[in-house]
């Protein structure tokens, strides 16, 4: 990637070697280890493209997004639209795909605008999303913060980089030390349903610790630890991490359970912050007004 | 289809080789008999690339159709397995591309094709690194410098197997440290398919002495020659109760 920075740029025009489609390159969304990811226009209509010259890993990418088009028609990954190859005027080779646009905030900033009751609501889509691809025969392996994006209309957590996804009963081909079960000794690295479930769990553990832990001598308490700060997800969250869950849809079940318990539904608990305030404030005035009373009454006591 | 098996050896060091045959040559004459040398170089806290000679690193590396890598140990645990994946995927690529270009003709190579056909190859590709057998010998450096790094090394040896071991292709794995007492090399652990045995061996492990890097890289060449050549049964019997 050393000479990617002089020869790919916002500003610039690419055509492809292959199907000839022009693309321009508005501004950069983001990079990560295989690529950078541009914001371009496809028949006028955003869109997200990817480019790098790791021409194996991107191709390995590729095939992924192509399977997924397949067992679409539901939210499996963004769609892809053209792949083709770029040769940079200084001769350098480049593989670009240019897919699906998803706009939409960090989850984890979502959350700290909105309000902490929105995890588990989100959490039911994404789980219903990982049971389809989960049936389709694939893993989605590399399950982080980094690659979820909450999308309105309707208000959705969706993943964005499929890099990680692996066919089921291999070996999962990327990973995060972090929500890697690996890493935590507490199971293999062979894509299976119950693999993503973990990295999910730790996922919301991150959110809800305001952020990651070390693994430190010993990782099993770490992990107690973490989840005494998930309250009422506690027991969700640690049945996931301990791979009890064979699938999305059992843990979607029990989260659905655990939000239709709830003496405040989702739905009341909306209006957030700004009305639990109010609330309290109204709690005060009545308290004061409660007091009041009572004094009132013990003066009318003693004058009698 | 016939289950391939893939030869690599995995030098882990952390300076320069001052005894003996060059290294870069010995791994030239491993990568002739089809083992991949890979090498990893540890940097000491606080250095540069220049303080362990880059160099020797990479054409060690080169010589022996691997993959380098220079890094502070803090990244070593994803380095070992990332170079040790990315060996295997290189490694195969040769073999397609070769085949590619006896195929359709010099000049025919994946990069030549059209990206959904060089799709169709790679998933390929993918797939036998996925279900070849494996063999790495890893070489690990034992010098005095070495001595506090080695905690690091064994945990990265751990998460290698980790990692390996969720491959659908059975794994084997063995380790020399350099210098022995009176050899270039000792043996550290014999073959074996789980490298979570390597907890127990590691505080045997002696440190010092110089850096025979070359000798003991033909050490580790003749390992894969020495050892038992009957497969082993159980690895198929697993496969069989898989498969049914």
């Amino acid at each position: 990637m050393k000479n990617s920075a002089a020869d790919i740029h916002p500003g610039i025009r690419l055509t492809g070697k292959w199907h000839n489609g022009n693309y321009p390159l508005i501004r950069k969304l983001g990079s990560g280890a295989i690529g950078t990811v541009y914001l371009t226009k496809r028949n006028g209509v955003d869109a997200a493209l990817k480019i790098s010259d790791k021409r194996t890993s991107m191709t390995m990418e590729m095939n992924v997004l192509q399977s997924l088009k397949k067992v679409q028609g539901h939210f499996l990954g963004p769609c892809l639209f053209d792949t083709d190859d770029y040769v940079s005027p200084s001769g350098q080779l480049y593989t670009f795909y240019v897919m699906e646009y998803i706009q939409g905030s960090r989850l984890d900033t979502y959350i700290k605008a909105k309000g902490v009751e929105w995890l588990p609501v989100l959490l039911l889509s994404l789980l219903e999303d990982l049971d389809y691809l989960h049936q389709a025969g694939w893993v989605f392996g590399d399950l982080k913060l980094d690659n979820l994006v909450v999308s309105e209309n309707p208000v959705r957590l969706r993943w964005v980089d499929v890099g990680g996804t692996t066919q089921l009963g291999r070996a999962i081909k990327e990973y995060t030390e972090f929500y890697d079960r690996g890493h935590w000794g507490m199971g293999s690295r062979k894509a299976e349903p119950t693999y993503d479930l973990f990295a999910l769990a730790m996922t919301a553990l991150e959110i809800l610790n305001g952020g990651r832990f070390l693994k430190g001598d010993t990782p099993k308490s770490t992990i107690r630890k973490a989840l005494s700060r998930a309250e009422k997800l506690r027991p969700i969250l640690e049945k996931a991490l301990l791979g009890k869950y064979s699938t999305g849809a059992a843990m979607k079940q029990d989260l659905v359970k655990h939000l239709m318990r709830n003496k405040t539904p989702a739905s009341a608990a909306t209006p957030s912050r700004v009305a639990k305030s109010n609330r309290r404030k109204a709690g005060l005035g009545e308290c004061v007004l409660l007091s009041f009373y009572g004094i009132a009454c013990y003066v009318l006591y003693l004058l009698q | 289809m016939k289950p391939s098996t893939l030869k690599q050896i995995l030098l882990i060091t952390d300076g320069c080789s001052n005894r003996g045959e060059d290294p870069a040559a010995v791994a030239a004459l491993a990568n002739a008999q089809h083992i991949t040398v890979n090498v990893i170089g540890i940097l000491e806290e606080g250095h540069t690339e220049h303080s362990l000679s880059l160099e020797e690193v990479e054409n060690i590396a080169k010589a022996g159709g691997g993959v380098s890598q220079l890094i502070y140990k803090q990244a070593l645990t994803e380095t070992v397995q990332m170079v040790t994946k990315q060996a295997m995927t290189q490694t195969i690529e040769g073999v397609v591309n070769r085949e590619l270009k006896q195929i359709l003709g010099p000049g025919n190579t994946l990069d030549d094709l059209p990206p959904k056909k060089r799709g169709d190859v790679l998933e390929v590709v993918e797939e036998i690194s996925e279900t070849a057998n494996l063999e790495v010998l890893i070489l690990v450096d034992t010098s005095a410098s070495m001595h506090h790094k080695l905690p690091v090394v064994k945990e990265a040896l751990i998460d290698l197997s980790i990692s390996m071991n969720a491959r659908l292709g059975n794994n084997k794995f063995s380790i020399l440290g350099f210098p022995g007492k009176r050899d270039p090399a000792v043996k550290v652990m014999e073959w074996t398919e789980r490298l979570e045995n390597v907890s127990s061996v590691f505080p045997k492990l002696a440190t010092g002495g110089v850096t025979p890097t070359g000798p003991a890289l033909r050490e580790a060449i003749h390992e894969f020659s020495r050892q038992s050549l009957p497969k082993r049964t159980d690895g198929i019997t697993e496969y069989e109760e898989f498969g049914s």
